[in-house]
C-alpha cells in the first residue's frame, strides 16, 4: 500500500554515504559567465539569453545515507538524471562537491575515478543498454572484465550475480533473445557483479510494463535487503518512488525542492510543485477514468483455438482472480474470472473465453470523469476495464486503485 | 591576374624527387614486397586450389546457390584463359585494400576521436576521391617507377577514403548509451575503443572495407596504364587494338571478380564476429530465437 511507510528509526541514524554540497552543473559553451549569473540571482530564461547556457542542476544540496533506497523524482526536464551521472562524475559538475565515503569524487584524478567505478558504484540504464556483441554472461561480466578480473573469476561472480537476480542457464544466450525483462536482469546482474557498495539506477524500471516493473521492485527491495546497499533510483513514477524508497528528493527546474521521507512529503509538501505530485485539489473531478486505469490484471488474447489451461495457469501464476480478455487489435472483448473459465472448460466445447465473460461488467471510457465512475467501482466485485475511443483496452480501476487516488486529496 | 598553381606543383614534384629519393625506394620497397608477396603466392596456386577456396568461402558465408555461381564463373575465367591475369589483379585488389585498411581505420579511428582531425582529414578524403585519377597516376609512376608498387599506391589513394570515412562514422554512430555504460562500469579509453566502440562499428567498418575492394577494382584498368598488370592489361589491349571481343573478355572477367568479393565481403560485415552462418542451417538461429523468447 504506498502511503503506509514503516517510519523506520533506524534511518537518521545511518552514516552518510554521498554527501553533495552546493553542486551546479550547466551545459553549454561559457559554463563560468552562465554560474556568475546564476549566482546574481537571474532567470533561467535570462541566462540563456546572455550565454546560451542552460541549467541542469542548481545548486543542490543533500544527503544519501548508507544503506538506503534513495528516490531522485521530478518530471521530464527536471535535472534528476542529471543528478545521477554527477555521482560517479559520467557528467562532471560546474561547481560543488560530491563526496563518496568522505573522499572527494569531484577532484579525484582519472584513475582514482575509473578504480571507483569499477568497485563501488555501478549502474543500470532505462534503455538495458546490454552490449549486443555480447552474450548475456560476458554482458554480467562486463564491469570485471575491464577491471581485470581473470576470465574464470569474472564468469563465476558473473554468474552468481545473475544467479542473484533470477535469470540462470541464459548465460550463452544473445541478449536481443530476451525480453525487456529479463534484459533489465542482466543489467542489474552486470551492476552487480562487482559488489559495488552504491548502485545508481536510471529510471530503471521504467521501460518495463507494469506487472514486470513490480516484480523488479520487489526484486530490488531483496537485494537491497541482502547486503545493504545504498541505492540512487532515478524515477518519475510516482507509485515507484512511494513503493520501494525510504527517502525521495523531488527536483524542479534543476533545483532540490524537497527531501524527505514518503510520509513527509506526503504530509509537508514544500510547494504547490510537491503538492501536485501529491496532493490534488480535487482529484475526482480533475482525474479522468483513463488517468487512473492500471494494468496491473492479467490480460489474455483471443485468439482460434485458445485454451483455458494457458489462462489459469497465467491467472495462477499472476495470483489474479480475474483476467481482461482482448482481441489482438488490444480491443476489449470481455472479462473472465477463475471460476467462470473453469465451469466453461468443464462444459466443454468451443469459444471457452466468450462463454465465460462476467455479463455484469461494462467497460468504462477513458475520457469519463473519475466522479461518475465512483460508484460503479464501488459496487463491482472486481477491478472494473477501461477502454479509449476505439474500445482498445487502458487498463483497469480497482478499489484500492480509487481509495489511493482519492487518500490525496484528504 | 593569374597564377600558376601547376608550376608550383611542379617544383614540389621535383623537389620530393631530388631529396627524398631513399624515403620513396623505401616506401617502394615495402609495399612492392607486400603487392609482390601476395601475387607470387596467388600465381604459384594451382588454379583449381585457388577456385576450391574462392567456392568454400562462398559456400561457407553467402550460401549454396552463390557457390554454384562462383564456381561456374571463375571456370569460364579459366577457360577465357584469363586466370592468372585475375589473379594478378586479386593481388593488387588484396595489397591496396591491406595498405588502405592498415593506414585507413586508424585514421577513422582518430577522426572520430577528434572533431578537429576530422575537419582536417575529411577535405583531403574528398580530395583523395574526386581529383582524376590521371593526375597522380604520373607523379605516382615518376615516384615510384612503373610496375605494380605505383599500381597499388594509386589505387590505396582512391579506395581508402570509404574505409576511413566509414570506420569514423561508425564508431560516431554507437549508441551514446553503450559509450555511457562503458565509461560507468570504468573502462579505459583505449578499453572503450576495443571492448565497446569498434565491436559496435563492426558491421560499419566492414561495409567501408567492402566499398574499398569495391573501387580498387574500378581502378584495375587505370592502374594497367602505368604497369600494374592483370586484367587490366587485357582490357587494355582490346582497347588500343579495337578488340571488342578481348575487351570485353577482360572487362568480365573483372565483373565476375568484382561480384563474388562484394558477396563475401558483404556478409562478413553482417554477422558478429563469433556467430556464423552455417550452410544448409539458415533457419537455425531464428527458431532458436523465437523458443527463446516465447
Amino acid at each position: 500500500m504506498a502511503f503506509a511507510t514503516e517510519s523506520d528509526p533506524l534511518n537518521t541514524e545511518r552514516p552518510v554515504k554521498i554527501s553533495i554540497r552546493n553542486v551546479f552543473k550547466i551545459f553549454g559553451d561559457r559554463p563560468e559567465r552562465a554560474l556568475d549569473l546564476l549566482k546574481a540571482g537571474k532567470t533561467k530564461a535570462e541566462i540563456h539569453a546572455a550565454t546560451g547556457c542552460s541549467i541542469g542542476v542548481d545548486d543542490a544540496s543533500f544527503d544519501i545515507r548508507a544503506g538506503e533506497i534513495f528516490i531522485i523524482m521530478g518530471l521530464s526536464g527536471s535535472g534528476k538524471s542529471t543528478m545521477l551521472r554527477l555521482l560517479n562524475r559520467l557528467i562532471e559538475p560546474t561547481s560543488g562537491e560530491i563526496e563518496i565515503d568522505g573522499s572527494k569524487v569531484t577532484t579525484m584524478s582519472r584513475d582514482a575515478l575509473i578504480a571507483l567505478r569499477r568497485r563501488d558504484i555501478s549502474m543500470v540504464f532505462q534503455s538495458f543498454a546490454l552490449l549486443p556483441n555480447r552474450n548475456v554472461i560476458d554482458n554480467a561480466a562486463f564491469g570485471l572484465e575491464v577491471a581485470g578480473v581473470g576470465e574464470a573469476d569474472r564468469k563465476r561472480r558473473a554468474r552468481d550475480a545473475l544467479k542473484a537476480v533470477g535469470l540462470e542457464g541464459y548465460d550463452n544466450s544473445r541478449t536481443d533473445e530476451l525480453s525487456g525483462g529479463m534484459k533489465q536482469r542482466v543489467g542489474l546482474a552486470r551492476a552487480l557483479a562487482a559488489e559495488p557498495s552504491i548502485l545508481l539506477m536510471d529510471e530503471a524500471f521504467s521501460a518495463l510494463d507494469p506487472l514486470i516493473r513490480t516484480e523488479m521492485q520487489d526484486e530490488l527491495v531483496r537485494l537491497q535487503a541482502d547486503r545493504s546497499r545504498t541505492i540512487v533510483f532515478v524515477s518519475h513514477d510516482l507509485d515507484e518512488a512511494m513503493r520501494i524508497g525510504d527517502r525521495i528528493c523531488i527536483m524542479q527546474n534543476g533545483k532540490v525542492v524537497q527531501v524527505g521521507t514518503p510520509d513527509e512529503i506526503v504530509l509537508q509538501p514544500a510547494n504547490d510543485y510537491v503538492r501536485s505530485f501529491f496532493r490534488n485539489v480535487d482529484v475526482s473531478q480533475v482525474f479522468r477514468a483513463g488517468d487512473i486505469a492500471r494494468k496491473t490484471q492479467v490480460t489474455l488474447i483471443e485468439r482460434q483455438g485458445v485454451s483455458t489451461a494457458a489462462a489459469l495457469e497465467r491467472m495462477e501464476h499472476f495470483d489474479r482472480d480475474v483476467a481482461i480478455i482482448i482481441g489482438r487489435d488490444k480491443r476489449y472483448h470481455g472479462m473472465v474470472s477463475r471460476t467462470s473459465l473453469i465451469e466453461t472448460a468443464r462444459a466443454g466445447g468451443s469459444d471457452p473465453y466468450r462463454r465465460a465473460f462476467l455479463s455484469d461488467i461494462e467497460p468504462i471510457p477513458a475520457s469519463e470523469s473519475l466522479s461518475n465512475v465512483l460508484g460503479r467501482v464501488a459496487s463491482s466485485p472486481w477491478p472494473v476495464p477501461v477502454v479509449d475511443d476505439d474500445h482498445r483496452y487502458v487498463g483497469s480501476i480497482s478499489k484500492s486503485t480509487l481509495l489511493e487516488t482519492l487518500d490525496r486529496t484528504s | 591576374m593569374t597564377f600558376d598553381l601547376g608550376d608550383g606543383v611542379d617544383a614540389v614534384v621535383n623537389y620530393i624527387l631530388d631529396n627524398f629519393a631513399p624515403l620513396l625506394d623505401a616506401v617502394a620497397a615495402g609495399i612492392g614486397t607486400v603487392t609482390n608477396g601476395i601475387q607470387a603466392s596467388l600465381l604459384a596456386m594451382p588454379m583449381l586450389v585457388g577456385l576450391a577456396i574462392l567456392v568454400l568461402l562462398s559456400l561457407w558465408r553467402v550460401g549454396f546457390g552463390f557457390a554454384v555461381f562462383t564456381g561456374l564463373s571463375l571456370w569460364l575465367v579459366e577457360h577465357m584463359g584469363l586466370w592468372s591475369a585475375m589473379m594478378e589483379t586479386l593481388s593488387l585488389v588484396l595489397a591496396s585494400t591491406l595498405v588502405a585498411g592498415v593506414i585507413g581505420l586508424p585514421l577513422g579511428i582518430a577522426m572520430a576521436r577528434s572533431d578537429r582531425v576530422a575537419a582536417v582529414v575529411r577535405p583531403v578524403l574528398d580530395l583523395m576521391q574526386t581529383m582524376p585519377a590521371f593526375v597522380y597516376l604520373i607523379p605516382a609512376a615518376m615516384f615510384f617507377g612503373l610496375g605494380a608498387v605505383p599500381g597499388t599506391i594509386a589505387t590505396v589513394i582512391f579506395s581508402m577514403p570509404p574505409v576511413v570515412r566509414l570506420t569514423n562514422l561508425g564508431i560516431r554512430q554507437v549508441h551514446a548509451e553503450f559509450v555511457e555504460a562503458g565509461n560507468a562500469f570504468g573502462c579505459t579509453a583505449s578499453q572503450l575503443l576495443f571492448k565497446v566502440q569498434l565491436p559496435n562499428a563492426m558491421p560499419s567498418i566492414m561495409a567501408g572495407i567492402n566499398q574499398t575492394i569495391m573501387l580498387s577494382l574500378s581502378m584495375v584498368v587505370i592502374a594497367s596504364m602505368i604497369g600494374a598488370g592483370g586484367l587490366g592489361n587485357t582490357v587494355l589491349t582490346g582497347i588500343q587494338r579495337l578488340d571488342v571481343g578481348t575487351g570485353f573478355e577482360g572487362g568480365i572477367a573483372v565483373v565476375i571478380l568484382a561480384v563474388i568479393l562484394d558477396r563475401i565481403t558483404q556478409s562478413l560485415g553482417k554477422e558478429r564476429a563469433g556467430v556464423w552462418r552455417l550452410p544448409f542451417r539458415r533457419t537455425a538461429r531464428p527458431e532458436a530465437a523465437s523458443t527463446a523468447t516465447a
